[in-house]
């Protein structure tokens, strides 16, 4: 166990799927740091292992071998509801498509994690409010899903990634549905939480304006990391 | 996750598709009601047959020919013809525990009057019948002991033979024709009313004996013996003395079997409870298996709830919700469901008999244990239908959820 301000480290992390009767190496042995606070972008093109490499820093998947420390401790071998724990506690997530509860309030797809973690729902409903103002949606908290455009659903997806104060944040193509313009407003929201809030970001993507505002990059291929740019 | 908060997340999700959700808890509520309903109308016919039974008093003896048979069920009761008027007679005579005796027997006919046709049951019975069953003539009066000796033809109206023939106009003194026969009304019977929703006594004409056998039916022979004791505490003695009068009748050897049998009211009493409450057990069996449909429809609705809720399971696992959050969810889903169609099930099964009690006429009683067990089994169908889908839904890998279509 290294004692330094590494947040992730990853050692040689392999995934093999089976489809069917044939193997798929979709990842080949990936090794990399994450420090706090570092603003990274993982790209690639499709097939390249990047969908892959995020669901295991995000716990939602397990490396078949290697392993990968978050905060110092292994998570590659924990069960299926200690990754749940992690998930809820350490990690917030923004997807491409937004995924959030359809019919329901941007205030209560923000608090969802809460519910998870046994908040009170009076405390729950405070915090929901102030981190909804904190991505600028103040106003907007009672409007349903179908009534926010992507933008603003966006944002409840990234309001919802940070009411638990997690450790780092996954974005997998987070503008990937909207237009230039709301996908500027977003990039600028990931920013602004990077440089004041010192949040850990990973942006996934293949989208290079979206790379542009990270000062680390890896570049996967076939399930290798094939370059690194550091800034 | 508490389970307050629990209950609370499932119901926020059944309110987001409240016809869904309405129409899953539809078997429950159809069931239960069913249940409800059919037991409530069960209980009410007990309830009156044993009721009408205790009007009837304690000392009502029965007596037909064949010999004892299953629980009441006189198998070949009919058809085994051995009592005669001489029987009851003698019984009269010699049974110093009985008070009155009728011997009696019955047919089927066409009643005509004037334009009027009515067909009904007619029942030849003794002059003292009305003492022994404890009815009472409305208008008129009852053949007395010289017109059964002569064989008149006369006859006494039941209420509702008497409304449907006269309709309200004074029925006394008027010719009817029984099988074609000219009868005269010389009076008409209170109205008693049904029995248990079965047997309408209220419809039938009663008529001397010997005229029946005589004139309607062409035989000597008699079906049955009406017979009271003189109280209810000498009915046991009344039933002795009876069979050993009618051995002697009879000729039968010691030891031989009886070719009749004395049964006593409150046996039949008793037997026409046993088999109310088993058509009671009956009727809510078959309306339980309704309510078993409705379960399987939980889990079918909550099966494709579960496969439209895929993307949902997925972002919740996603944000941290574990197996069992996920499962506890769902499972509570359907127990709130089935437990809330319960409760509009017995609402519905508690008017249904009320509405049923009113317009057929027939006593319902809703019983607080079938509320109880009504309840009970919908909580049960919800845990048991609901299990599955839930199960289902807590084994789902979050990223395959969370890519589904």
């Amino acid at each position: 166990m290294s004692s330094n301000n590494n947040l992730i480290q990853l050692e040689n992390l392999k995934k093999v799927y089976k489809i069917g009767e044939t193997e798929v190496n979709a990842l080949g042995g990936v090794s990399y740091d994450i420090k706090e606070g570092d603003l990274v972008a993982i790209m690639g093109p499709s097939g390249s292992g990047k969908s892959t490499l995020m669901n295991i820093i995000g716990c939602l998947d397990r490396p078949t071998e290697g392993k990968y420390l978050l905060e110092g401790q292994e998570v590659s071998t924990l069960d299926k509801n200690m990754l749940a724990r992690i998930r809820n506690q350490k990690i917030g997530f923004v997807f491409q498509t937004f995924n959030l509860l359809s019919r329901t309030t941007a205030l209560e797809n923000t608090e969802l994690p809460l519910l998870y973690s046994s908040t009170p729902a009076k405390k729950a409903k405070e915090m929901a409010y102030d981190v909804l103002a904190e991505v600028g949606l103040k106003g907007r908290e009672l409007h349903r899903t179908n009534q926010l455009s992507g933008g603003e659903q966006q944002r409840v997806a990234i309001a919802r990634s940070l009411i638990n104060n997690p450790s780092l944040v996954l974005a997998d193509e987070p503008t990937g549905n909207l237009d230039s313009k709301t996908g500027k407003e977003i990039m600028d929201i990931f920013q602004k939480l990077n440089q004041e809030k010192k949040i850990t970001i990973i942006l996934v993507t293949h989208d290079p304006d979206v790379a542009s505002i990270t000062r680390r990059r890896i570049y996967l291929r076939d399930g290798l990391i094939i370059k690194e740019e550091n800034e | 996750m508490n389970v307050l908060r629990t209950i609370r997340v499932s119901l926020r999700a059944l309110g987001r598709n409240k016809m869904r959700s309405f129409l899953t808890a539809l078997g429950i509520i159809i069931g239960v009601g069913a249940v409800i309903a059919t037991v409530s109308i069960g209980e009410g016919a007990k309830r009156e047959v044993e009721k009408r039974f205790e009007e009837m008093g304690t000392n009502l003896l029965y007596v037909r020919p064949g010999s004892q048979s299953f629980r009441g069920r006189h198998y070949g009761g009919g058809s085994v013809q051995t009592l005669t008027a001489d029987d009851a007679k003698a019984i009269q005579e010699k049974c110093d525990a009985v008070q009155y005796v009728s011997p009696s027997v019955s047919t089927r006919a066409q009643v005509v009057y004037g334009n009027k046709n009515w067909n009904t049951s007619i029942y030849g019975v003794g002059d003292k019948y009305p003492e022994i069953r404890n009815w009472d003539v409305e208008e008129g009066i009852f053949f007395d002991e010289n017109m059964v000796k002569s064989g008149q033809k006369v006859c006494v109206l039941g209420s509702e033979v008497n409304q449907n023939l006269f309709e309200g106009a004074d029925p006394i003194g008027q010719i009817i024709r029984l099988k074609k026969i000219p009868f005269r009304v010389i009076g008409t019977l209170e109205s008693i009313g049904e029995s248990g929703g079965f047997w309408n006594r209220d419809d039938m004409i009663l008529v001397p004996y010997t005229t029946a056998q005589r004139r309607l039916l062409g035989t000597t022979r008699i079906s049955s013996i009406d017979v009271s004791a003189v109280s209810g505490s000498r009915t046991e003695e009344a039933t002795r003395q009876i069979e050993d009068v009618l051995r002697i009748q009879h000729k039968i050897a010691p030891g031989a079997e009886d070719d009749f049998n004395v049964r006593n009211m409150s046996d039949i009493a008793e037997s026409a409870a046993e088999s109310r409450e088993a058509l009671k057990i009956l009727l809510g069996g078959i309306a339980s298996v309704s309510l078993l449909v409705g379960g399987i429809g939980i889990m079918n609705i909550m099966l494709v709830s579960v496969t439209e809720r895929i993307r949902e399971i997925g972002i919740r696992m996603s944000v941290g919700a574990r197996e069992k959050d996920i499962l506890f969810q769902f499972l509570y889903e359907a127990i709130v469901l089935s437990i809330l169609g319960g409760f509009l099930g017995v609402g519905m099964g508690v008017v249904g008999s009320t509405l049923i009690s009113k317009l057929a006429g027939w006593e319902t009683l809703v019983s607080l244990w079938s509320i109880i067990a009504a309840f009970l089994f919908s909580g049960f169908v919800g845990i048991f239908f609901g299990f599955y889908p839930a199960w289902k839904a807590s084994k789902l890998d979050p990223i395959d959820a969370l890519r589904y279509e």
